[in-house]
């Protein structure tokens, strides 16, 4: 797939913050892509970079070859729609929505019938005459693309788009946006805090945490192949096991069994961390290929699934573990847990705030 | 019952003093209108419409539509001039915001008639306006510029200008500032995303702003009496000299009958109006 944008090394601070410290990416003609970070990662001021209401201090921006940062926010082939989605309150839905295609001198008979055919694709077409005030949240939501999609954009910016809708239409507007967007072929980029929104709608992540671009990959590699120690954390649950990395895995007092063979973004005889996802690891009496073993902590049930907290001798934090079905064990047990290599892998130790900034 | 009685208790002494002082004055002044005049002041209490008859006479109508023209064109220019003001403080940082809010206000803390007097001062022949004309060379000789209509309206519009200015510095700073950047990224240039999104936003504070000028406006005698001359320029004027110098109470009060009809007008449009902007002030 060729890319349609493309961010060289961007930078952008706001007095002593770096908002954005070198960041690079590249976004495909057509994908559904995720910007993904915890706040104050610089996610927000990418997108507006993006939408031309910022400036990078340095750094290059291109849509399509030509350089974005040139054309003023008024002329970008880019539309976003808004986390506050920003409609105009005293102009009504249909209104709304045509006041792009206005800008762009379209004529009447055009406007009405574009705007008739996007209010009912979002399905909001007996309330086109109403004012912002009038709808609900989850309406108010759909005017606000139906804004930002009728002017057909190179490329839709999304600025979480779902986190003011509560839990039950989120998982019905998540599965519709992603429909939407294979329906309209815009690329979309969606802005967020929630990696569940990111995993379940985007086909390639960027995870950013303080300014830079930790792992850009699809959600299946961030969650089963993660990089970097945030990566692993800031994405589904883990187990982090410190130690060494030596020939042939990791040392972590002793040799610990149930580690792959070093990968190359760590280096042999440096500090490495273990990483083993809580379903990973299955929980038992007389394993015979156990890694640790220790006594149950904690049980908790959740319908589905169990969860269950295990305390090893020699570790503060006591190792978490999931498992399909009904828990089976009852406090104060012995238990062996155990893993395979293919189960675990092996990253470099978590880089922290202060050296991160350095 | 808690809540009535905290209600009454909440409302009691503003709705006192409000019907004590204004409603009861105001109904009778309106009773004195179908009286006649007694020979030095009061009244002779036989109905008559005379007053009305003379009301309408052309030489009183001519006032009313003078003093409305001129609270009319202050209204207007207070608006040109409060717009642009109001745009700018709103956009100031918290800081000078601040320092330009007192600024505007500043003025009220020194009495209304020295103001008016310092206007005198200003724009007398010896004044300092055409002292610095003659002395540039613009004009030869001083201009007349006191006591004349420009200067009624300078005086009005300059104790009121802040009056258009509060209400429409409050919605403008308001404002939600991501609308102007949805305007951008749908297409609209600068200019136009004002002329689209910012000022039909304000319109309702135009509207209290324009009311808040224009009804004092109307109404004002000092600034007439002062700057305007001896004459009785404006219905204010009118209204005051039938009381105290022609001793006519019930034209006076058929005179202040015509001033409070008009002002009910304005502030039942500017109500109706209101009501149906009422969408463009909610999120």
């Amino acid at each position: 797939m060729t890319s349609l944008l493309t961010i060289t090394d961007v930078r952008r601070s706001f007095g002593d913050v770096t908002a954005l410290d070198g960041v690079s990416l590249d976004i495909r003609e057509g994908e559904f892509f995720a910007l993904l970070g915890p706040s104050g990662c610089g996610k927000t001021t990418l997108l507006r970079i993006l939408a031309g209401f910022e400036s990078p201090d340095a750094g290059t921006v291109t849509l399509g070859g030509d350089d974005l940062t040139a054309i003023p926010a008024h002329r970008r082939p880019v539309n976003l729609m808004f986390q506050s989605y920003a409609l105009f309150p005293h102009l009504s839905i249909e209104k709304n929505v045509a006041y792009g295609l206005e800008r762009e001198k379209a004529g009447r008979a055009e406007i009405r019938e574009r705007v008739g055919e996007v209010l009912d694709r979002v399905g909001l077409a007996g309330a086109a005459k109403r004012r912002p005030h009038q709808l609900s949240g989850g309406q108010r939501q759909r005017v606000a693309l139906a804004r930002a999609i009728v002017k057909r954009p190179r490329l839709l910016l999304l600025d979480e788009p779902l986190s003011a809708l509560d839990r039950k239409v989120r998982a019905e507007m998540q599965l519709w946006l992603k429909q939407l967007q294979h329906e309209v072929g815009i690329t979309f980029a969606v802005v967020t805090h929630d990696q569940e929104e990111a995993m379940s709608m985007a086909d390639r992540i960027a995870v950013l945490n303080h300014g830079r671009v930790e792992q850009i990959d699809t959600p299946v590699a961030l969650y089963g192949a993660p990089r970097t120690h945030f990566v692993a954390d800031f994405i589904g649950g883990n187990n982090f096991f410190d130690g060494t990395a030596v020939k042939g895995g990791l040392l972590a007092g002793s040799l610990l069994p149930g580690t792959p063979s070093v990968p190359d973004i760590v280096a042999t005889g440096d500090a490495a961390v273990l990483a083993v996802r809580p379903e990973q690891i299955r929980i038992g009496t007389g394993l015979d290929d156990a890694v640790l073993r220790g006594t149950v902590l904690d049980v908790s049930f959740y319908g589905g699934t169990s969860r269950f907290a295990v305390r090893v001798p020699g570790r503060e934090k006591p190792v978490q573990v999931q498992r399909p079905g009904a828990p089976g064990f009852v406090p104060d047990q012995a238990v062996d847990l155990g893993w395979g290599e293919a189960e675990a892998v092996l990253i470099p130790p978590a880089v922290s705030a202060a050296s991160a900034a350095a | 019952m808690k809540a009535k009685l905290e209600r009454i208790t909440l409302l009691g002494p503003g709705l006192g003093y409000l019907t004590a002082l204004m409603v009861v004055p105001l109904a009778l002044v309106l009773s004195y209108t179908i009286f006649q005049r007694g020979r030095f002041g009061g009244l002779v209490y036989e109905p008559t419409t005379e007053n009305f008859r003379r009301a309408v006479d052309p030489l009183y109508l001519d006032v009313l539509v003078t003093s409305a023209w001129i609270a009319g064109v202050t209204t207007l220019l207070a608006l040109l001039i409060g717009y642009p003001t109001a745009y700018v403080i709103a956009r100031l940082p918290a800081r000078a915001k601040t320092i330009a809010l007192v600024a505007l206000v500043l003025p009220f803390w020194t009495n209304f008639l020295i103001r008016t007097y310092a206007w005198i001062v200003l724009l007398s022949p010896a004044g300092l306006v055409n002292d610095a004309l003659t002395g540039w060379g613009l004009v030869d000789e001083p201009l007349q510029l006191l006591y004349t209509k420009p200067a009624i309206i300078a005086g009005l519009l300059y104790s009121y200008l802040p009056l258009m200015v509060l209400p429409l510095y409050a919605s403008l700073e308001k404002q939600d500032h991501e609308l102007l950047e949805a305007a951008a990224n749908l297409g609209a240039r600068p200019a136009r995303a004002f002329l689209t999104v910012t000022l039909p936003l304000t319109l309702p504070a135009m509207l209290t702003g324009c009311v808040f000028v224009f009804v004092p406006s109307l109404g004002n005698f000092v600034v007439p009496e002062l700057l305007g001359g001896g004459r009785t320029a404006m219905v204010g004027n009118l209204v005051r000299d039938q009381f105290l110098k022609a001793r006519d109470w019930p034209f006076g009060a058929t005179l202040a009958l015509a001033v409070v009809a008009m002002l009910a007008v304005l502030l039942l449009i500017q109500a109706w109006s209101g009501r149906r902007l009422q969408g463009a002030d909610r999120a």
